[in-house]
């Protein structure tokens, strides 16, 4: 029960910073723009182009932008040591991963809500009109599970990676590559849902990003403590 | 109280606390003196089970202390505040961390703090910040406070009322707003400052290149001085 409330007390200081400073929702947002406005230069404005590479590119932005935010995570936490403050409560230490992977999750669904949009209007697809209801919220399941996953794996390698001196270069270089099953079944099954393709599901895609954020909410919970002190 | 047996800590090569032993009671207030890379502050993390040692164990009541971190308060050089947000949004996170019910406006008002309580701490003086980062550490009433240069930054005025508020500790004067009157509680305060440790202990204790270069009762500040000047040479 103590746990909880570290868990929210947590979500809500960073929440109450985030209002304050719009460090991380600003900067992710603008970032993920510039990716989705040079990739749509970049590339023939044809339907099926766009229908092929849109989910690609919808991920590529969401994942390139949500790293700038990970990386924020602890390192607003090292200013006046305040991690330190967090390691100092009474009660397992994992409490600090799922707070910080909580307010994670809501700055990164919030800019992910922001970008959609936008994404539409760049890309002329309006994905709420022109998918069928399902289709649509089995993609909105997608943005849900595809972002916590990614959140769920960034947020403890942010932790690692907050001890060095070249966190900025290390959280990429580490989160990238882990990241790709993510990457890769959340721009499948949004592919999938884009192109109404009749002969392959999303399903089993859908199931990868599940167990992939369920193994490293399972891994960080076993591990946080030993990542915090070393 | 608090028991450190073989603590032992190193950073790599380099050793920052050798086997070192030590026992704290109820009641004590222990100022550990050394100079700079000393592993005073080694120690006093080791202490608050902030990092864990190499070698050795640290026990609260004869039990582990990574146990009874509800018990333990720790002011260290940083003050754990965050600077986007109020003294009182500081002093009530901290209150929700702890699981504890008090009045953020009387510990505030008791830090001398309340004029500024809606001030973001990056507005506070460095004299504001420290009153209100022992106001941090001694929230939740811990029974063992540990103190880390405690008295940087604080004025005149502000330092003998955290004196005071130090020699009467497990007494009725710590009472208001900051925890209730308790026989229960200990202090070790790690400080340069011979004379200001000397007036809140009831032991002393030197260390020495990570090692416990002396461990007994308090001294006179002349004889402390020899006594400092002697063990640690280098």
């Amino acid at each position: 029960m103590q746990s909880l409330q570290v868990v929210l007390a947590i979500v809500r200081k960073d929440l109450r910073r985030e209002l304050r400073t719009k460090e991380v929702v600003l900067s992710t947002f603008v970032f993920a723009v510039l990716v989705l406005v040079i990739f749509n230069f970049t590339l023939p404005a044809s339907r099926d182009t766009v229908l092929e590479l849109a989910p690609g590119i919808l991920w590529v932005a969401f994942t390139f932008s949500g790293v700038l935010g990970l990386d924020r995570t602890f390192a607003s936490e090292k200013e006046n040591r305040s991690l330190d403050g967090l390691m100092l409560a009474p009660v397992d230490r994992s409490a600090i991963y799922f707070g910080k992977l909580a307010s994670n999750l809501v700055l990164m669904l919030l800019s992910d809500a922001l970008l959609l949009p936008l994404f539409g209007i760049l890309y002329n697809f309006n994905m709420a009109t022109e998918l069928p209801f399902p289709a649509f919220m089995t993609f909105l399941l997608v943005v849900l599970l595809g972002t916590l996953a990614y959140a769920a794996v960034g947020t403890i390698l942010a932790a690692i990676a907050a001890n060095t001196t070249m966190r900025e270069v290390l959280l990429p270089l580490l989160l990238f590559p882990i990241a790709v099953p993510v990457v890769i079944g959340a721009a499948e099954s949004t592919r999938i849902l884009f192109q109404q393709d009749p002969l392959a599901s999303p399903w089993p895609w859908i199931r990868v990003l599940a167990v992939f954020a369920l193994v490293f909410i399972v891994l960080a919970w076993l591990t946080f403590e030993y990542v915090l002190e070393e | 109280m608090f028991e450190a047996r073989g603590l032992t800590k190193r950073f790599g090569r380099l050793t920052a606390l050798r086997p070192l032993d030590l026992r704290v009671s109820s009641g004590e207030v222990l100022a550990v003196f050394g100079r700079n890379g000393a592993g005073k502050t080694t120690f006093l993390h080791l202490a608050a089970s902030l990092t864990r040692p190499t070698a050795g164990e640290v026990l609260y009541e004869g039990r582990p202390a990574a146990e009874h971190r509800r018990h333990v308060g720790l002011l260290s050089h940083a003050s754990f505040l965050y600077s986007d947000l109020t003294a009182r949004e500081n002093l009530e996170f901290y209150a929700r961390l702890y699981g504890v019910e008090v009045s953020v406006d009387d510990v505030l008002a008791e830090a001398n703090l309340a004029a500024r309580a809606n001030a973001p701490v990056r507005t506070l003086s460095r004299g504001m910040h420290q009153r209100l980062a022992v106001a941090r550490a001694l929230l939740h009433r811990p029974k063992l406070l540990l103190l880390d240069e405690p008295y940087t930054g604080l004025d005149a005025v502000s330092a003998e009322k955290l004196s005071m508020r130090l020699r009467t500790f497990g007494g009725p004067a710590f009472a208001g707003g900051f925890g209730e009157a308790s026989p229960e509680r200990a202090v070790i305060l790690t400080t340069h400052d011979l004379e200001r440790g000397l007036e809140v202990a009831t032991r002393v204790a030197i260390l020495d290149s990570g090692r416990l270069a002396y461990d007994g009762g308090p001294l006179d500040p002349r004889e402390l001085r020899e006594r400092f000047a002697a063990l640690t040479s280098n």
